[in-house]
């Protein structure tokens, strides 16, 4: 990693300023200061610039400009990610998105759209909304999140269960390639020739190159929609019924499951509507044709309350649907209520192990002395459980990386995943051999060195660099076993 | 610059900033959902100009991670203080009381040039303590419109000549009205029918000079009601462009006389027709928590003030009212509708006007860019927003926009104007006391000024009446 002069950061600064504009650079440490974390701020780091391109020209000049000058770079959308992805982990310099918001082309006749990648998630489904279209992929952050973001982290959302993450809705992709080329992946058509390259470049994290446009799939809005609540004393019942829903047969849209202490902060942030003396509620919407509805809709509550439901009941309207799915969505940030920080895992299970790891969880966490709120999409077993803490009291911050560690290696060890929709980014570098072997990793290192032979797109992420996690304060180069045994390079 | 995990540097001690606790800080946890729903986040993508951004700039600041440079000034006060972050936090955070800690902090330490500390002792202290003296001022600023000087100064272009801000000041000029609509409204102001209640109106500062109609038709709306309407002639200024402009003390100070006076008015409620006027007096709790003298009583008075929409929209409006055909659009002033939540209660007060169609406004919640003397102090965002607004106005194809907010209703005309468009700007109570004049039954005397008479379709036209 180069240190930069301050003559030499003048001199960039002035070249950069010469591809984009002069007032999108930003090179204050003040204002540098803004862009340490994304949505986790478990984790800071600064850049020397943060330029904000309005073409995939300017990208590829910017990307161009690093390569030359050996810095590394890494793309940013809203800053909204939840695993440290966007982080300048070796400094130089941030791209940020943001100025790339515009919708380029809307085909309603083929159902997709043309977007830039710093569009806000859902303000796409509100500009096709009044033609009775939308975008399916919906994350929690969607109002705030970008596609490009969604795009780098694969992401999912509650309506996952049924109509698949990120990658499903994505037909081809406007590449900068992080040797600063412009490439096409996919196109406008369902099939393509040759290697899926947008299903390879979709996940990717930014490390295999920088989106600057898409061609996203738009749905037709679903003729009707029933979002039914269950209400249960005990949270083992609430798993019961979600595999109870899924054995009968039923495909709902979403299964989120929202827990005791999770309800507090959104009823009182919103006053959602979410009993406040419930141990767990599920949140389950059907949608499609409204034949057969009701009687689905039926099947559903008989699932629930045959696992000991206390309360099941149908949102009245569309308002009170909207506001149940505000309290769910708006989860993480309610927790500013309860406490001053938290860190969300992103654990992936089979269903069938919800109760046994929901109960372990929260004894891992209760040993280190902290305190849990889940809320996560129930149906595809993708948990979320946010260790709540106060980066003011010493030490807090260790303890939660170590419980958070215990709960990665719990998901690994029933058989499931480290991460279901939030990336791997900074924060769970360390988890990957959890679940890969280091074959694998060094397969993956490949696939990364093809697109990325440089290593400056988006470095130290995704892949281990650490030998533990527990450590706190700047962390140095240390070769991972991996490396030492001669399986993997560090680019 | 390897990232780290190591503990943020803290100072010991509540975090503070110019005396002000801004603990609030510790709610945000970062998850950015404010984002897109911050104007000047939307116009310019750039972190340190979002809600999440600068309240970790406010945090670094209490904590001593950096100082008050050139660029954080810039970037502070560049937000609106328009608390639509506030509107969609998860966490809760008291973003508008941080925002007014942080603008009072700059105030310490960067008062400015000895002009700009003078313009500004002027305005904040000395006219709005003194009406007498904004009597005055108003009384000169008619005489400067009538004789045609005005007219001679915006087409000559002498204006681009004048200091600092002033150029924008005098395009925003509003027309002063005649010296009876500027005069004081009557101390009492009976119930029409049965009483309901005892009320008191709060006649503002500037807004009982530029806009005394609004306040008469508020009072004759409130006596239609069949509220008594307390005007207590020794009410001052409620100090929110104090504490907006970052002169805490003054703020203070000013809180302690207006509960002083309308405690002694004796009233149930305390009605205001000016959003900041209303959010910033339900703040009053907050705002003399510390002093032991005045903490209960300030919360009393705080609980007791109701904004016109909301106080009358609580129930059925008392007929009969009659039709005011004609077309319009709701636009929500932001310490309306952020700082108080008001959001549902004006639409269903004009639904009751027969003959009068309301049509939703797209992003009718955002700010327009007036935001007190935002218009004044950061022009060049302030059209930026002004633009945006206007062009949803334009595509709505209302006849009229009907807002709740005099500044509101300034920016927004003027920005018309620049589009070449004569759709009026009216105060809901405007359009509230014409459907009550427009049934003929009045029993008030009829004392309008042509300002505030919203002409019936086709021909609404009060752009010129706004333009001299």
């Amino acid at each position: 990693m180069a240190t930069l002069t301050d003559s030499r950061k003048r001199e960039l600064r002035r070249e950069l300023e010469t591809v984009v504009s002069p007032g999108a650079v930003l090179s204050d440490p003040d204002e540098l200061l803004v862009y340490e974390s994304d949505g986790l701020t478990l984790f800071r780091a600064l850049a020397d610039f943060v330029v904000f391109p309005t073409s995939a020209e300017q990208v590829a000049a910017i990307v161009k400009l690093a390569n030359r000058e050996s810095l590394p770079f890494v793309a940013r959308g809203a800053g909204t990610g939840l695993s440290g992805g966007c982080l300048p982990a070796e400094g130089g310099i941030v791209i940020s998105l943001m100025r790339m918001n515009r919708i380029l082309e809307i085909d309603y006749d083929n159902l997709l759209a043309v977007v830039e990648p710093g569009l806000v998630n859902l303000h796409l489904s509100w500009a096709v909304g009044p033609r009775g279209y939308y975008y399916a992929p919906d994350p929690s952050s969607q109002q705030a999140c970008t596609i490009g973001g969604n795009i780098a982290n694969n992401s999912g959302g509650p309506h996952t269960l049924k109509y698949g993450v990120t990658v499903n809705h994505i037909l081809g992709l406007e590449v900068v390639m992080p040797d600063g080329e412009i490439v096409w992946l996919g196109g406008k058509t369902r099939e393509s020739q040759g290697y899926d390259l947008t299903g390879v470049f979709v996940g990717s994290e930014g490390t295999f190159g920088i989106a600057t446009k898409a061609i996203v799939r738009i749905l037709r809005k679903p003729q009707a929609v029933k979002t039914v609540l269950a209400v249960f004393e005990r949270i083992e019942q609430a798993s019961g019924a979600v595999s109870a829903i899924i054995a009968r047969g039923l495909v709902p849209a979403a299964v989120e499951m929202i827990d005791h202490l999770t309800i507090q902060a959104v009823e009182d942030a919103f006053g959602c509507g979410y009993p406040r003396d419930a141990a767990a509620a599920l949140l389950v919407e059907l949608d499609g044709l409204t034949v057969g509805m009701e009687a689905q809709a039926e099947r559903i509550s008989e699932a629930c309350r045959d696992n000991g439901a206390r309360e099941v009941r149908t949102a009245r309207d569309e308002a009170e649907r909207q506001l149940l799915w505000k309290g769910r969505k708006s989860a993480f940030g309610a927790y500013g209520r309860i406490s001053p920080a938290y860190m969300v895992m992103d654990g992936v299970i089979p269903r069938t192990k919800l109760p046994y790891v929901l109960g372990r969880v929260n004894e891992i966490v209760a040993t280190h002395g902290l305190r849990v709120g889940n809320v996560f999409h129930a149906g595809d077993g993708n948990l979320h459980p946010n260790i709540l803490y106060d980066p003011r009291t010493p030490g807090e911050e260790a303890r939660v990386v170590a419980a958070g560690a215990e709960i990665m290696k719990l998901c690994a060890a029933v058989g499931g995943s480290i991460s279901g929709e939030h990336g791997i980014g900074l924060e769970k570098t360390d988890f990957m051999p959890f679940i890969f072997s280091a074959t694998d990793l060094t397969f993956m290192q490949r696939l990364k060195s093809a697109f990325n032979p440089t290593g400056r797109c988006n470095p130290g992420k995704v892949f281990p660099t650490r030998k533990s996690c527990g450590e706190a304060g700047p962390v140095a180069y240390r070769p991972h076993p991996i490396e030492e045994k001669g399986l993997a390079q560090r680019f | 610059m390897a990232p780290t995990m190591a503990e943020q540097p803290t100072r010991h001690g509540p975090l503070e900033l110019h005396g002000l606790s801004v603990e609030g800080v510790n709610q945000c946890v970062h998850c950015g959902l404010c984002l897109a729903y911050c104007p000047t986040f939307s116009e310019l993508g750039t972190e340190m100009d979002s809600p999440r951004g600068r309240i970790h700039m406010i945090k670094s600041l209490a904590a001593g991670r950096i100082a008050l440079s050139d660029s954080v000034v810039e970037h502070l006060s560049l937000c609106l203080d328009c608390r639509a972050c506030e509107t969609v936090c998860p966490a809760g955070v008291p973003y508008g009381r941080l925002i007014e800690a942080a603008k009072a902090e700059i105030e310490r330490q960067r008062p400015g040039r000895p002009l700009r500390r003078l313009l500004r002792r002027l305005s904040l202290r000395l006219l709005l303590e003194h009406p007498a003296l904004l009597r005055l001022a108003a009384a000169s600023l008619r005489v400067y419109q009538i004789v045609g000087l005005q007219g001679l100064v915006r087409r000559s272009g002498i204006a681009r000549l004048l200091p600092g801000t002033l150029p924008a000041w005098e395009a925003l000029l509003p027309p002063i009205p005649g010296a009876s609509e500027r005069a004081p409204l009557p101390p009492l102001i009976p119930a029409e029918g049965r009483k309901r209640a005892r009320v008191a109106l709060l006649t503002g500062c500037v807004q009982a000079v530029v806009f005394g109609a609004h306040n008469r038709a508020t009072a004759r709306i409130l006596a239609k009601n069949g509220y008594e309407v307390a005007v207590p002639p020794e009410q001052g200024c409620c100090g929110a462009l104090n504490a907006h402009g970052g002169d805490h003390e003054r703020a203070v100070d000013m809180a302690r006389r207006a509960i002083d006076v309308f405690e002694r008015a004796g009233v149930d409620a305390v009605v205001v027709n000016t959003s900041g006027c209303g959010a910033h007096m339900k703040n009053y709790g907050l705002l003399l928590a510390n002093d032991p003298a005045y903490a209960e009583r300030a919360m009393r008075l705080a609980r007791s003030v109701r904004d016109i929409s909301e106080f009358l929209g609580r129930e059925p409006l008392r007929g009969p009212l009659g039709p005011v055909p004609m077309t319009v659009t709701y636009h929500d002033p932001c310490h309306v509708v952020h700082g108080q939540k008001i959001r549902t209660e004006p639409r269903k007060l004009l639904a009751q006007i027969p003959g009068l169609k309301v049509v939703e406004l797209q992003e009718s919640d955002w700010c327009c860019g007036s935001a007190g003397i935002y218009n004044l102090t950061q022009p060049e965002m302030a059209t930026r927003l002004l633009h945006r607004k206007v062009n949803h106005i334009l595509a709505t194809g209302a006849e009229a926009v009907v807002t709740a907010n005099p500044g509101c209703i300034l920016q927004i005309q003027a920005g018309l104007r620049a589009h070449g468009s004569e759709v009026p700007v009216l105060h809901i109570v405007e359009v509230l006391d014409r459907a009550y004049k427009s049934e003929g039954a009045s029993t008030a005397p009829s004392e309008t000024s042509p300002r505030s008479i919203a002409p019936a379709k086709p021909a609404l036209d009060r752009a010129g009446d706004v333009a001299p």
